[in-house]
Parts: structure tokens; sequence; C-alpha cells
């Protein structure tokens, strides 16, 4: 069996990348479970998928913690143990990190297997944009297990991408395929283990829960935090920006419906975004009857700000 | 017949599609929406026939499931854990309606604390309702057990609902393999519901939330309901040889594994069952002769079928995904009420683990197993477990540690 896990942050697709192992291993024949895991559902936030593939059917569910093959596709991840990235690695487990230093990883994690960057797809044209995540992943792993033919990955691209409404399938082609080749070098580097750990297992080092006092025991939290004072605003990566001229002044639609309470209609019924709090759902511009709120990706607005100052 | 890639949720979806529901009300929750997602957009592109509504809960939702399926539409609805329990009161009330429909519920923990992943006391609560109860462990299974649920449901027999398990995450958002069946062979498996007297009209009403007074009636009327729930294992024996003859897939009432000459076995429901069917083939390879039982079908109990598995075992390691709060495991108490006063029935050996998604390791399997064996030689009962380690308990008191800390209090080390 191959066992493989994703790791990356909400918005990068590591679900996707996941998915287009999985179905270009179902494509070659193999029994397949992929999945993803979420914790905290949103944008920018550790998550991460596993990807089985066996020739006899699987026994096994849930969390991978024996991986052959991690990637990690945004490595800040490797300095954040709650993401738990190296969990379970062993000196044979493989490690494809979206770096340009993966001998530094090597270094710094004291990992004494192997460590692959992912290869650097340029964006074409340059300056165009920039190569799905997902896809440059989920190529480079495909070419490390060694089992998956180039027309059988493509017809994986294929499969998952049509089904996600992708508009530039050619181009994530591409890309996945561009990164497929760019691993030739360590094609099948990543082994399927066909031998299973029937060995002595230690014993479980069961213990009997003790029951502790109600103050302890209640599932509380006593920190001074309050809505107000957590910055959900840094979670966002597109603002919604009102466009007084075209706003009728309706008063109650965006601010009644956004989720977060983050819109104040002042005295003369016109409505105002905290953006300390607006997390970026985008609900607002939707429902604004005279489409006054655009979208604005989260990068230009600062940098618009940082100039107007 | 193409087999595909699909996550539970999809294969529920499937399943409902394939049985071509008129009707699915609908109410959002983690982690079953992608159900009715997948619905929608099927409704929307005209690949189904039908209608899907939101409604405002899931006790509307329910209500109106049932409202429906006494028209002789066939329904189809799904939820999770706080969800169902939100509807817990139409959970009772509907099944005396006599009117068949569909639920699947995606197993997640319930509060309080809050969180997503799987356990069974959601589904375990609505045990006691009038609900057929059939659990599933694939991706596959539930697929067909949804087509098996529409033939239970409808039986002329029977007609009460019927509740699909499938676990969060480890199931609902788990690709694997499935055959999609074909139209027409679902089709000659289940035709057309042929309603017969669900027949209610607005223009012909009949008023059946009716209310009784006396015991007495009371009484009739909730033993006819239990009944029929038990004339579902008639019913599901049935559908389960005509599915097995159209699909070539034997769904029994209680599935066992590599238990003919089994001297142990592990006994638990869902999905996590397949990291016992690992453990059993572990402990085989090393020469051990342990083996499993899972029950699909929970309501009506399937008590003959489970004492024909267990009969001649010398001890069962019941592994309960659910906690009863002041008792325990919920499979150990019906399994012990199944066994009772019976011959040959072996040692039972309670455990409590899984809960909230926590993962059962290969090594507890062996342990349970090991100390299973051991009561059924010492014939001592040991008191139920909860699977639970010190590291784990280790990991909790640092973070009071930091809670203890933040509440700035004296000697806040634990
Ligand atoms: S984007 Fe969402 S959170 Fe922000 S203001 Fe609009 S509705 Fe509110
Ligand atoms: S919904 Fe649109 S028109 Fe109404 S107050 Fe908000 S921005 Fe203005």
């Amino acid at each position: 069996m191959f066992r493989i896990r994703f790791h990356g942050r909400g918005g990068q697709g590591m679900k996707t990348a996941g998915n287009i192992l999985g179905s270009a291993f179902f494509g070659e024949g193999f029994e397949v479970q992929d999945a993803p895991r979420y914790g905290a559902e949103r944008r920018g936030a550790p998550l991460f998928s596993y990807v089985r593939a066996s020739r006899t059917p699987i026994q096994e569910r849930g969390v991978i913690d024996n991986p052959d093959l991690v990637v990690v596709a945004d490595e800040s991840l490797m300095m954040l143990p709650a993401a738990g990235v190296m969990q379970g690695v062993t000196a044979d487990t493989v490690i494809l990190i979206n770096t340009r230093d993966a001998q530094g990883w090597q270094a710094r994690a004291r990992f004494p297997g192997v460590v692959l960057a992912v290869p650097a797809i340029a964006a074409s044209p340059p300056g165009g944009t920039p190569p799905l995540q997902s896809a440059v992943c989920a190529g480079a792993a495909a070419r490390l297990v060694g089992v998956i033919r180039r027309e059988t990955l493509a017809q994986a691209v294929r499969l998952e991408l049509d089904a996600r409404g992708r508009l530039m399938l050619d181009q994530d082609l591409r890309w996945t395929l561009a990164a497929y080749d760019a691993m030739s070098a360590h094609a099948g580097c990543v082994r399927e283990r066909v031998a299973e750990r029937n060995g002595v297992t230690a014993a479980p080092d069961w213990i009997d829960v003790p029951q502790d006092s109600v103050r302890r025991a209640a599932p509380d939290i006593h920190a001074t935090a309050s809505s107000e004072q957590s910055l959900t605003g840094t979670w966002r990566s597109f603002r919604p920006v009102i466009d007084p001229g075209h706003c009728n002044r309706c008063s109650w639609i965006c601010g009644t419906l956004c989720p977060d309470s983050a819109i104040r209609v002042d005295a003369d019924r016109t409505p105002h975004i905290d953006y300390d709090h607006c997390k970026g759902c985008l609900v607002c511009v939707a429902v604004c009857p005279p489409h006054a709120i655009r979208a604005v990706a989260e990068g230009k607005a600062a940098a618009c700000e940082k100039i107007a100052q | 017949m193409t087999r595909a890639l699909l996550t539970g949720n999809g294969a529920a979806a499937w399943g409902a599609r394939l049985a071509e529901v008129d009707y699915v009300p609908a109410f959002p929750i983690t982690p079953q929406t992608e159900i009715i997602e997948t619905l929608a957009g099927w409704y929307a592109s005209g690949a189904m026939q039908g209608r899907l509504t939101t409604l405002e809960s899931e006790h509307s939702m329910i209500t109106a499931a049932a409202a429906a399926a006494a028209t002789g539409a066939r329904v189809f609805t799904a939820t999770s854990s706080q969800g169902l329990l939100y509807a817990m009161e139409m959970m009772f009330a509907t099944p005396g309606w006599r009117a068949p429909f569909v639920l699947v519920n995606v197993s997640r923990a319930v509060a309080t604390p809050i969180t997503l992943e799987p356990d069974h006391t959601d589904v375990l609560a609505a045990r006691d309702c009038g609900f057929v109860q059939i659990h599933c462990a694939n991706a596959q299974e539930l697929l067909d057990s949804v087509l098996i649920a529409y033939r239970v449901a409808e039986h002329p027999g029977v007609r009460v609902p019927v509740l699909v398990n499938q676990d969060g995450f480890y199931l609902s958002f788990t690709r694997e393999p499935v055959e999609l069946p074909s139209m027409d062979s679902v089709r000659r498996f289940l035709p057309a519901f042929a309603p017969g007297e669900v027949a209610f009209r607005a223009s012909k009403p009949v008023s059946q939330a009716v209310a009784v007074l006396g015991g007495a009636s009371y009484s009739y009327f909730r033993y006819e309901l239990h009944l029929a729930v038990m004339q579902a294992l008639v019913a599901y024996e049935e559908a389960a040889q005509a599915f097995a003859a159209e699909f070539g897939r034997r769904y029994s009432a209680v599935d066992t594994y590599r238990c003919d000459d089994a001297e142990v076995v592990f006994f638990m429901i869902g999905s996590f069952a397949a990291k016992a069917g690992d453990a059993v083939d572990r402990l085989r390879a090393r020469g051990e002769r342990v083996g499993l039982v899972r029950p699909r079908l929970l309501r009506p109990y399937p008590a003959d079928a489970v004492r024909e598995a267990l009969r001649g075992k010398r001890a069962v390691a019941v592994i309960d995904q659910n906690l009863s709060m002041g008792f325990g495991g919920v499979l150990y108490a019906e399994l012990a009420a199944a066994l009772q006063g019976r011959p040959a029935m072996p040692m039972l050996c309670s455990y409590v683990g899984g809960l909230g998604g926590r993962d059962i390791r290969v090594e507890e399997f062996f342990a349970m197993a090991a100390e299973s064996r051991n009561a059924a030689a010492s014939g001592a009962v040991p008191a139920t477990r909860l699977l639970y380690s010190g590291g784990e308990l280790r990991e909790v008191r640092k973070l009071q540690a930091i809670a203890a800390a933040e509440r700035g209090e004296a000697g806040a080390r634990p």
C-alpha cells in the first residue's frame, strides 16, 4: 500500500491535490481512499488530505499516521507543531516541500530521509496567473510514486478539475505535467510497502481517567478574549469595498445579512464596514441590490491603502 | 455498471437519485451538507425529477418528510448530530403516522463540547423512536443500504421510516471506489412505490397526529408500532436476498468476518469496524483465532443472528463508540440482554472508544483481544474501560495548565 499526506492551508487546494492523485491511482487499477481533514473551516487554517492506494481492498480508515510520502504546500507549516506535518514520519518517508531550500529544512527538522523541493513551475506568460498549487503538488507526487503514467495523470486532472468547473483546464494540465516531468530524476523513490507491521506492538498505556473538580473538568474558556477582541479581519483574502456613489442607502440589507455584524449603518443611512472584524465572506457583495459593493483582493487593497497614506 | 470514486456523502446522494425520490426536505449541517448540495445540483440540472425544499430547521424537515411521505411520495432526507437531536420530537412522533421514508444520518459526536468528528451517541439517541436503523461501514454499503432501506420502509407489513447511518469524515468525506448500479437494475429491485392506503389528500382529510385517552389504547398503538419495527427483520432479510440476487452483494443483518473458528471476537458497528478487521488480519497472521461481528441492523435488534454468530465463542470485546452517561456502552447493554440465560454464550468485555473521532489503534485492538481472552479464562468480568492513554491525559493536563495560568490561579500546575 502507498500512504500519502498533503499538508497545506485552507484555499491552497490540498483536497483537490489528494483527489487528483487518488483518481490517478484509481486509473492505474488501484483500490483507493482519499479524504480531506479540516480543522477550523476557513481560508488559511492548516489542513491536510490523505491518499491510500493498494492493489488489494483497503482495511484501514481515517488519518494516516505512517506516511510514505508527505507533501507540504506551505513551508510555514513546518514550524507549526499543531499542523502535524512530521507526524509519524520515519527515515523511509519522503518529504516534498514547496520551498527553495529543501536542504535547509532537512537540517532544521533533523530528518535523515529524503527531502525534495516541489519543482518551481513558472507562470506563462511571465507575470501571468501563478500555477495552481494543487495541480503542481499532485503532478510531482504522481511521479515520485513511480506507478502512474503520464496519460493516466492527465486523465485524472481533467476529471477532477472539470468537476470543479475550472475554466483554464489546458493550463492546469500543462502545470501538472510540467511538475511530473520535472521530478523524473526521482521517479519511484516513494516505495509501495508490501510487508505490513505484523510484529509485536507495544501495549497501549491505558489509564483510568480520574474525576476532576468541576472547575477543571467543565470545558469552559476563561481567556479574556471576546468576539470584539479577536480580529477576524486577518482571515480575509478578499475585502468588500462599498462605493458610496452607488449605494442607495437602503440602510439594512448588507448590514442585516452580514453574518459577523461587521457593517454599521450611521444616522444618514450610510453603511461602514469594520475591517478589523469583516472576515471576507462576501455575502454583502452578493446581496447588495444596486451592486454597490466590490470584492478587492486583500493584497491589492492593502497596497492602495499604503499609497493613500 | 460503472465503478467510480465517491465519498460517503456522494454515495448517499446517488442512493437517493437511483431510488428516484420525489421530494427532499433539507437543512444543512456539517458533515451532511454535501449530500443535499449534490441533490440540489441534480434537481437544478434536471438529472433528477422532483423537488428539493430547504426548511428552517430539522424539526420542520422531519415533519415535512413524514407529511410528504403520507401522501405516497417517495421521500429522502439527511441530517447529523445536533440536527438529529433538534428533530427529536418529530423523530418520535412521525413513525406512528406509518408513512415510509428514508433518513441518512451522518454521525457526529454531540455537544458539549462541540466537535465535528464522529461517534454514535447522536444516532443512538434515536434508538427508541420507531425508525428502523441500518449502520454502514463503507460507501458501497451506504449506497446499497439506501436502496434496501426503501424496500424495507415501503414493505406493507412495516411502513415505518428507516434511518441509514454513516460516520462523519471517516465515511462522509472519504472517497473510495463504488459500483454504481444501472437505473434498470435498480428499477427491477425497487419499483416505484405503490402507496395503497398511504394516500393523504387535502380533499380527503385524515388526522394522523391523534391523541388518545387511557393507557390501554395508548399501549395498543405503541405496541403495534413495535411489532411493525420487529417485522422489519423479515422485510430486511427479503430485501437483502433480492438485492444479492440482482447485484451480487449480500448484506446480512449481522456481518461476520473470519469468525467461523474464532475464540475471541470484536463486536462493533460502523466504519471504525474496518480498523477491527485490520487488527483481525494481523492477529490471524500471528496464529490467533480472532474475528469480527458487526451488526448492520440495530433496530429491529437482530438478536437471533447475533446469538448465532457468538455461540461457542469464548470472549467478546464489545467496542462502543458511544457513551450513555451514568451507564457506559449501549451496544454492550443490549448484547448482554440478548445473551442473558442462553447456553454456551461468551464472556463479554466492555470498551468505550472512538468518542469524537478519537482513533482506535491497532495495539489497542491487540490488548482488547488479550484482555478478553484472559477474562474468559479467569471468569472475572472486567469493568468497562475507556480507551484512553496516559499520553492523551498529559496533553489535556498541559492545556489545563495554560487555562489555569490564564485565570491567574496560584499553583496552576496540575
Ligand atoms: S464580507 Fe462578509 S463579513 Fe465582511 S462585511 Fe461583507 S458580509 Fe460582513
Ligand atoms: S446593501 Fe448596498 S445599497 Fe444597501 S446599504 Fe448596503 S451597500 Fe448600500
